[in-house]
């Protein structure tokens, strides 16, 4: 296998997209047996099905390519769903909207002060933003699941009900996200800025960048896209209980990896996230289709992940083994 | 008949400890090393000179285990060799001293020097008494000042250097490389390291030495082997060659003069420090650089020569003082107040410091203008191609395109980029902290013509430097520095090696 994968010589592009390949392989052989898999209609179903963990990933990028970590956007997104549910019929969509992006900004606030003001692990800052915001969320509902009395009367369904030109509007909103995102990441001085601090903060620093509001911003911005992606996912619902975040930071960070960002910081993009997360998405529902059970996938997602970053290593090293 | 008297029968029937002929290493996209030859004997020291990329740190690899060759024979003690990995070496008695020390600081010297091969007792228990018995006797055989139980990291580099060389001797080794073993010793440890390659040279222990230091070769080996673009060009006796003849081999052209010092005469005072201080580090620092000059700066490692540029950076906040600009007072709280008065800084470290190693040269040339080369936030990109493609003209820099990533340039390549982006923001003062530490004696050249044309056309140049010839060579004026004081201040015209040492040495 070691002198194939020299003999194969593969050219740059090829090796560069080998998880794209392995990818399109798993296509191929899923619609050869499901009739429905690459039906229009099922590929809108997949993308719909992404576009929640999807936004949330932009954001989390931003932060990975800072050079962190953000392991509290599950309970971000489980606080960020029950605040914009629990205050709709109170105050109105367009108030619990704003509300629900304010308390985003805000916990992306706090962790961006701690880690890139106070300068503390992003791991641990995140994870005890993870237990505290678990404590917050079932604060703010008292243990009960939270709802939205009449969804059929209530523009808030558009966000995750709606349809714009035949595509769901969640979809949209991911991916115009995308496009925005990965414009600003590739072309701006801000996205350059995140590049150079994962890539070297104290080179970055001693070349005038300020690296702490580099990384605070980071966070803020992940708080931001996990708070779009709750109002999809509320809108989706119509309800929610105190923990439906729960694992979706490992959706998140499963996609960005995948995708082939690296956790180091420094290198990666936003159409790569883009592509782990929809190859994500593709491998749960043609599982589904092929009628394994549902927490085959989980497993089978965790083969994808590992394979994908040995095969990456691999191809830097030319062999797979050291 | 036993291991060691076949050995001994072998080494018998040949001349040399280590026979490397034909050696191929092919990377993706390079021909590292191109049918490499040379030979050690027994009680000789063999330099190994090339410029960065020739080949030489490759070649130490294959010897040491690291890489494997992909062609060509090594052989040790008459016997060919294929070794899998550094601790096989060892054992065989191959070791490589490594120039980034290799050493796990918060192990013991005993520990380090066994690492791998440890005195076990039963159940695979460390058999502590005699690893700290044995490493002691060894240190005692070299003279050490520090003991077996010593925590490494508490050591200097030159004693934790002494640590990897007493490797040879714990495994018997009768190959050491050394590679660029002086990069960060003083003078004074740099003697006490020769005298140590002088006993293991009695010991019939063969030496390979690679530096890019011409006088220390002069000064310590037998033979010298050439390497340039991965082949070798040419074994001599070092008796029977001279600096000249060696650069012109590796460089394939000669230099025409080695320093170039500025002939500007220097213009008003662009920066004054009064009585910087920073508490246990530098103590009442006062100098002033004026336009057009080329003030160098010399002290043994650890004098405060890099905190003084830190200070006048912003990296580092003062405890007194005060930094004039211009005549003016100025608070320098942050790089990005320094660069905006006009002052650039190349710092020591600088892959650690200088580079985001994973970005192309064009964006790390931008890194510091990353705010001025933008329209609303957009980058320009046409203008930073400009700029990429000025500074890699003017400097001279090999790098195949404006997005080939840095980490994969040589140590003189990386440094021109450290340089091309401070030159980017136009500074008036270039502040460059050991700017030819590591780098090959082309790019060398290169860099100290560069100073004196800067100069020439009115900046301000303060370089921090180690190397005696260096700073005397390019220095209008020599400030020195001991223990965080400001100790001399000599015209290059009155300056003798013995009066910066005496200037840069403690007195007791």
């Amino acid at each position: 296998m070691d002198a194939l994968i020299k003999r194969m010589n593969l050219p740059d592009l090829a090796r560069q997209q080998g998880i794209l390949i392995a990818f399109v392989i798993f296509l191929v052989v899923v619609a050869l047996n499901s009739d429905t898999f690459l039906t229009i209609g099922n590929v809108l179903q997949v993308l719909r099905q992404v576009s929640i963990v999807g936004t949330m990933a932009l954001g989390v990028t931003f932060v990975v390519l800072s050079g962190r970590l953000d392991l509290s956007v599950g309970s971000m997104l489980s606080l960020t769903t029950v605040v914009v549910v629990g205050l709709h019929d109170k105050i109105g969509p367009g108030p619990a909207i704003l509300v629900a992006l304010l308390v985003g900004l805000l916990v992306g606030a706090v962790n961006g002060i701690l880690i890139g003001y106070v300068r503390l692990n992003s791991l641990i800052v995140t994870l005890g933003m993870l237990s505290a915001l678990q404590g917050v969320t079932l604060i703010y509902t008292g243990g009960k699941n939270v709802g939205i009395a009449d969804p059929d009367a209530t523009w808030f369904a558009i966000f995750g009900r709606g349809y714009f030109l035949d595509v769901p509007v969640p979809v949209w909103i991911f991916l115009g996200g995308a496009l925005v995102l990965g414009v600003v990441l590739a072309k701006t001085a801000y996205g350059r800025q995140i590049y150079a601090v994962g890539g070297n903060e104290v080179a970055s620093s001693a070349s005038g960048i300020n690296a702490k509001r580099i990384v605070f911003s980071a966070y803020v911005l992940s708080g931001l896209t996990v708070a779009v992606a709750a109002v999809i996912l509320g809108s989706r619902v119509m309800g929610s209980q105190n923990n439906v975040g729960q694992g979706y930071e490992l959706q998140v960070l499963a996609g960005i990896i995948l995708g082939g960002t690296s956790l180091l910081g420094g290198s990666g993009t936003i159409l790569k996230t883009v592509i782990g997360i929809t190859i994500l998405g593709f491998i749960k529902n043609g599982l589904l289709l092929l009628g394994f059970a549902y927490y085959v996938q989980w497993l089978v997602t965790w083969g994808v992940i590992i394979g994908a970053v040995w095969l990456d290593v691999a191809s830097k090293r030319g062999s797979l083994f050291e | 008949m036993t291991a060691n008297a076949a050995q001994a029968a072998v080494s018998a029937a040949t001349e040399y400890v280590l026979e490397v002929s034909g050696v191929i290493k092919t990377f993706p996209g390079v021909k590292a090393l191109d049918e490499v030859s040379f030979d050690v004997k027994p009680g000789e020291v063999h330099a190994l000179v090339g410029e960065n990329g020739a080949g030489k740190s490759t070649l130490m690899k294959v010897l040491a285990g690291n890489y494997k060759p992909d062609g060509g024979t090594i052989r040790h003690m008459g016997e060919p060799v294929r070794h899998n990995n550094p601790l096989e070496a060892k054992e065989r008695g191959i070791l490589l001293i490594h120039q980034e020390l290799s050493l796990v600081s918060e192990l013991s010297v005993a520990e380090n020097i066994y690492l791998g091969s440890m005195p076990l007792k039963s159940f695979g228990r460390v058999d502590w008494r005699m690893l700290n018995e044995k490493t002691n006797r060894v240190l005692k055989d070299m003279h050490c000042s520090f003991r077996a139980s010593d925590i490494v990291g508490s050591l200097s580099i030159a004693k934790q250097q002494m640590v990897e060389i007493a490797r040879a001797d714990a495994f018997h080794c009768n190959v050491v490389i050394f590679d660029e073993p002086t990069a960060s010793l003083t003078d004074q440890e740099k003697e006490a390291l020769f005298e140590t390659i002088r006993k293991l040279k009695a010991q019939d222990v063969g030496i390979v030495y690679i530096s890019h230091k011409m006088s220390e070769i002069f000064e310590i080996t037998d033979r010298i082997t050439v390497l340039r673009d991965g082949k070798t060009q040419g074994t001599m006796n070092t008796a029977d060659t001279d600096a000249d003849d060696i650069t012109h081999r590796m460089i394939g052209r000669s230099l025409d003069s080695y320093f170039e010092r500025a002939e500007s005469e220097p213009g008003d005072e662009l920066l004054r420090v009064e009585g910087l201080t920073i508490t246990g580090l530098i103590d009442d620092i006062s100098f002033d650089i004026r336009a057009g000059e080329v003030v160098g700066m010399y002290g043994l490692v650890g004098a405060g020569r890099s905190e003084v540029a830190e200070t006048i950076f912003g990296i580092r906040k003062p405890d007194a003082g005060t930094i004039f600009w211009r005549g003016q007072p100025q608070q320098i709280t942050s790089p990005k107040a320094a660069m905006k008065l006009g002052i650039g800084l190349v710092p020591e470290d600088r892959k650690g410091q200088g580079l985001v190693l994973g970005m192309g040269g064009r964006d790390n040339t931008t890194l510091p203008l990353v705010n001025e080369l933008n329209v609303f936030g957009f980058m320009q990109r046409g203008r930073e191609t400009a700029l990429f493609d000025k500074y890699k003209k003017s400097l001279q820099i090999r790098t195949t395109g404006p997005k080939q990533p840095v980490v994969n340039l040589s140590g003189g390549n990386q440094q021109k980029f450290v340089i091309a982006k401070w030159l980017a923001t136009e500074p008036k003062l270039l502040i460059l902290d050991e700017p030819t530490r590591g780098i090959d004696v082309g790019s060398k050249s290169e860099i100290h013509k560069l100073i004196a044309r800067l100069a020439e056309e009115g900046l301000a140049v303060l370089v921090i430097s180690s190397e005696m010839p260096e700073i005397m060579g390019i220095s209008q004026r020599i400030l020195t520095m001991c223990e965080g004081r400001l100790t001399g201040d000599f015209s290059h015209s009155d300056v003798t090696e013995n009066k910066l040492l005496n200037a840069a040495s403690p007195q007791d």
